[in-house]
């Protein structure tokens, strides 16, 4: 007997979003399927790898990750154009890390002239992140989101604590701003809910669900955007249907498998394979699940995801 | 697909007689629907409703095993299309392509790395679970060979067979007859002389298909043929087509009862690139596979692809989560270090192995926490100042030690005066934050 294929129709679809200006500008999300569903819908716009740099050098960053960037990471601008020029990034996620008050603790106005430094370099989209303190990334993302009006930009990211501010500064910039919760469907829900009430586009926002590294609670956050995805496709549930975001690079790089030498535990095989393996998994695992963005460091890492989005597509 | 009541109802002898014990065939249907009772309770029901209830009864992905002893594999029997509806239950297995044009020396090597494979990780064992020697030469001599070398050399290891000629099938198969393998291959022109070696030697048949219609139209076919146990192929190769294909079998499979295609699937990743041809693999974990190849197992690329199916084939209600008591590491003495940690599988794992690091003979409490980790159990009111202090004298640990120092998570520093104020005579340390630094507190001390 033939096979009667079962397909699903969707009555929601995840929103398109376009970030950047002229011809570098880039869109992803737009699809009324699951991920890479293209059999039962359309799903017109690739998943987006952005690169990750940021404004101070990446000391405390693993071996591996650093070596690629050693020649040009010193200084942000040299570091974003080699990402726009060598590694030819669609986007680059410039991480303010430098402003956490632990850190170096820099000043708004440093962040604001990094952020120009960076603008005036390269043509790709930029996404602009804060350091994760929730009262410093108030002042700092304030500060830059002006500093860049009208370029497009992604800011992020705004939290349950500190969005009013964050949403405001974005809105009246004309950016997309990123809403990040902690790992659970109600409060990504909610979250959306609160910005889209300021008067903020509901299209304009990206959710960050929260990213966690392969073997370190990928299973949450792989299910987490799974039921996002869900309850914006089947129940059309317009609070959900932002695209989602993967802030892989971070989590990833953190961990034991990322560093552990292979002197000291043989059975886990060649650190620099293994890391780079680490980061492209959890990448692609999110991606089944629903990422649109991702935010990656390792080149050969996201040169390879970038292949195998070649093969979904 | 599950019947109703009404429809099993239907099939019965319609008498109420209650030899059953039901009092009416209705009542019966209803027990039988719900599986409450088993049809064998009724002396008259005919031998077709008996099939007809059988077939709907049975599971919507067959259960299959693959191998025989301590390694085999069990496959089917999903029920779900998403983990967080339900626990994804048998995990993909992992096969390594050994073909038949490599010399004796380079299949032996492979052998030896596919018994070293097996890691432990979060406390269980994990591997790549299987070997498939393929005919890539095209000769029945040049497989059987192989084969034998795979036979003597990983012998508790489930093997695949994989080639379209029907004689170099039986040769090689026959080296296995008594150990449940696959033989893959069948497809249009082959498939009554393949169904036929499968038989004869107890194999599961996997199914070569171009397409998910020429693959329905297979099955049904060998299944003519006396063939019960089957895995699919249907002929994907790039991800793109292997999410479309592994979906829509799933879902025919769960959601229509579509019996055809009612068996665990076979995915062949192997790609030029092997960090490429991991990734393929994460689709398959993610999607659906029951069996993915690879050509080739570095270490790495197994820790990272053992990880990503654990972490899917976790279950969505249930953390990992390891036994409530102290835990020896090494071998501690009265005045050895007693640190305390949650129950969480993930947390103790780490925590422990960096105290094994640390080469200083510790003890470790863990607390049971509902496996939860540090913060979020502290976050849900389950690793409180009291809750701590209750476990830490009920488990009588005052007794073997000779200080009354008890080390805590450095996240959780601020627990620190309450456990002291409940455990009066103690005293609380703060440990670090981040497990990895332990060693380095240790050496401090
Ligand atoms: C996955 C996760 C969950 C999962 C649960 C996973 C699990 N089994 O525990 C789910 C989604 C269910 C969950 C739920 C909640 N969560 Co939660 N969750 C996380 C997340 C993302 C990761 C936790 C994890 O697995 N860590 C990995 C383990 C290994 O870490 P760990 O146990 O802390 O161990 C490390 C250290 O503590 C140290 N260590 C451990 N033991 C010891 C012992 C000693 C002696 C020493 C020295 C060191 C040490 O070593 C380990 C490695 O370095 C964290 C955020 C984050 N990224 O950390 C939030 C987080 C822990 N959750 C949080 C919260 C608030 C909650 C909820 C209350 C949220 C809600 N509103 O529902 C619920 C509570 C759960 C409940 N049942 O009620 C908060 C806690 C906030 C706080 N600071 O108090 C966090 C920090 C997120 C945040 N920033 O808000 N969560
Ligand atoms: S034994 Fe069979 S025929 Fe008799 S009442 Fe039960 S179901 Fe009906």
């Amino acid at each position: 007997m033939a096979f009667t294929a079962p397909k699903e129709t969707y009555t929601g679809k995840v929103y398109a979003v376009t970030i950047g200006t002229g011809d570098k500008a880039v869109t992803f999300g737009g699809e009324n399927v699951l991920p890479f569903h293209s059999f039962e819908g359309v799903t017109p716009n690739r998943p987006v790898i952005a690169v990750e740099i940021q404004d101070v050098p990446p000391a405390d960053w693993a071996d591996t990750v650093k070596k690629p960037y050693e020649a040009v990471s010193g200084d942000p601008v040299t570091w974003a154009k080699f990402c726009q020029d060598e590694l030819k990034a669609r986007a680059i996620a410039l991480r303010l890390i430098g402003t956490h008050p632990d850190r170096e603790n820099r000043s708004p106005a440093d962040a604001v002239k990094t952020v120009k430094d960076v603008l005036a370099a390269v043509q790709v989209p930029l996404i602009i992140l804060g350091s994760n303190h929730a009262e410093k990334d108030t002042a700092v993302l304030v500060a830059v989101a002006e500093a860049a009006k009208d370029k497009n930009c992604i800011i992020g990211k705004a939290q349950e604590a500190n969005y009013k501010t964050i949403a405001a500064a974005a809105m009246a910039n004309n950016h997309k701003l990123i809403a990040m919760s902690e790992l659970d469907i109600n409060l990504s829900k909610q979250l959306n809910i609160l910005i889209t009430q300021m008067g903020f586009d509901k299209e304009k926002v990206i959710t960050d669900p929260m990213c966690s590294a392969l073997g370190y609670g990928i299973e949450y956050t792989y299910s987490v955007m799974e039921r996002i995805r869900l309850a914006a496709l089947t129940q059309n549930d317009v609070t959900m249907q932002q695209p989602l975001l993967g802030d892989v690079g971070m989590y990833v790089w953190k961990i034991k498998e990322a560093s552990a030498s292979e002197e000291d535990l043989p059975q886990w095989g060649a650190l620099e394979e293994r890391s780079i393996a680490w980061e492209a998994e959890t990448a692609a695992a999110l991606m089944i699940a629903g990422a649109e963005l991702l935010i990656m460091r390792h080149p050969r890492a996201i040169k390879e995801v970038d292949n195998l989005i070649d093969e979904l597509v | 697909m599950a019947l109703s009541g009404v429809e099993i109802f239907k099939l019965l002898p319609k008498t109420n007689c209650k030899k059953c014990g039901a009092p009416t065939c209705l009542a019966f249907a209803m027990k039988l629907a719900q599986r409450q009772a088993s049809i064998d309770s009724c002396p008259d029901v005919s031998e077709e409703a008996k099939k007809i209830l059988g077939e709907a009864a049975a599971p919507p992905i067959r259960p299959i095993t693959f191998g025989a002893g301590d390694k085999a594999v069990k496959m089917g029997e999903e029920t779900v299309l998403f983990r967080h509806d339900k626990k994804f239950v048998r995990p993909c297995a992992f096969a390594v392509e050994i073909k038949d044009t490599l010399s004796e020396a380079d299949v032996a090597k492979i052998c030896q790395q596919v018994i070293d494979s097996e890691i432990d990780r979060v406390g269980q064992k994990l591997r790549v679970d299987a070997i498939m020697v393929s005919n890539a030469s095209g000769d029945a001599g040049k497989l059987e060979s192989a084969a034998k070398i795979v036979a003597a050399k990983a012998v508790a290891v489930p093997v695949i067979i994989s080639t379209t000629d029907p004689k170099a099938a039986e040769a090689a198969v026959k080296l296995f007859a008594d150990k449940r393998p696959i033989l893959y291959g069948a497809n249009a022109t082959n498939a009554e002389a393949m169904a036929a070696v499968a038989k004869t030697n107890k194999a599961t048949l996997g199914i070569a298909a171009n397409g998910l219609d020429e693959l329905s139209v297979l099955t049904e076919k060998i299944k003519g043929f006396g063939v019960e146990d089957m895995v699919l192929d249907s002929g994907a190769r790039k991800a793109k087509d292997i999410i479309e294909h592994n979906t829509l079998i799933r879902r025919a499979a769960i959601k229509k009862g579509n019996k055809a295609v009612g068996y665990p699937v076979i995915n062949f990743m192997q790609r030029e690139d092997t960090l490429l041809e991991g990734l393929a693999a994460s689709v398959g974990i993610a999607k659906y596979a029951s069996i993915i190849v690879m050509s080739s197992i570095e270490k790495w690329k197994n820790l990272a692809l053992f990880t990503l199916r654990q972490n899917i084939y976790t279950d969505p209600q249930v953390p990992m989560q390891v036994e409530q008591k102290i835990y020896a590491i090494g071998e501690p003495k009265a005045e050895s270090p007693l640190f305390i940690t949650t129950n969480f599988s993930l947390t103790y794992f780490i925590v422990s192995g960096e105290i094994e690091n640390s080469k200083v003979a510790s003890r470790l409490a863990v607390m049971d926490c509902e496996g939860l980790s540090v913060l979020t159990a502290w976050a849900a009111g389950k690793f409180t100042a009291s809750k701590i202090a209750q476990f830490i004298q009920e488990s009588g640990i005052e007794k073997d030690i000779a200080h009354k120092e008890l080390i805590i998570p450095g996240y959780v520093a601020i627990l620190s005066g309450a456990i002291e104020e409940k455990l009066p005579g103690w005293k609380i340390t703060v440990g670090p934050r981040e497990a990895n630094t332990i060693p380095a507190f240790l050496k401090t001390r």
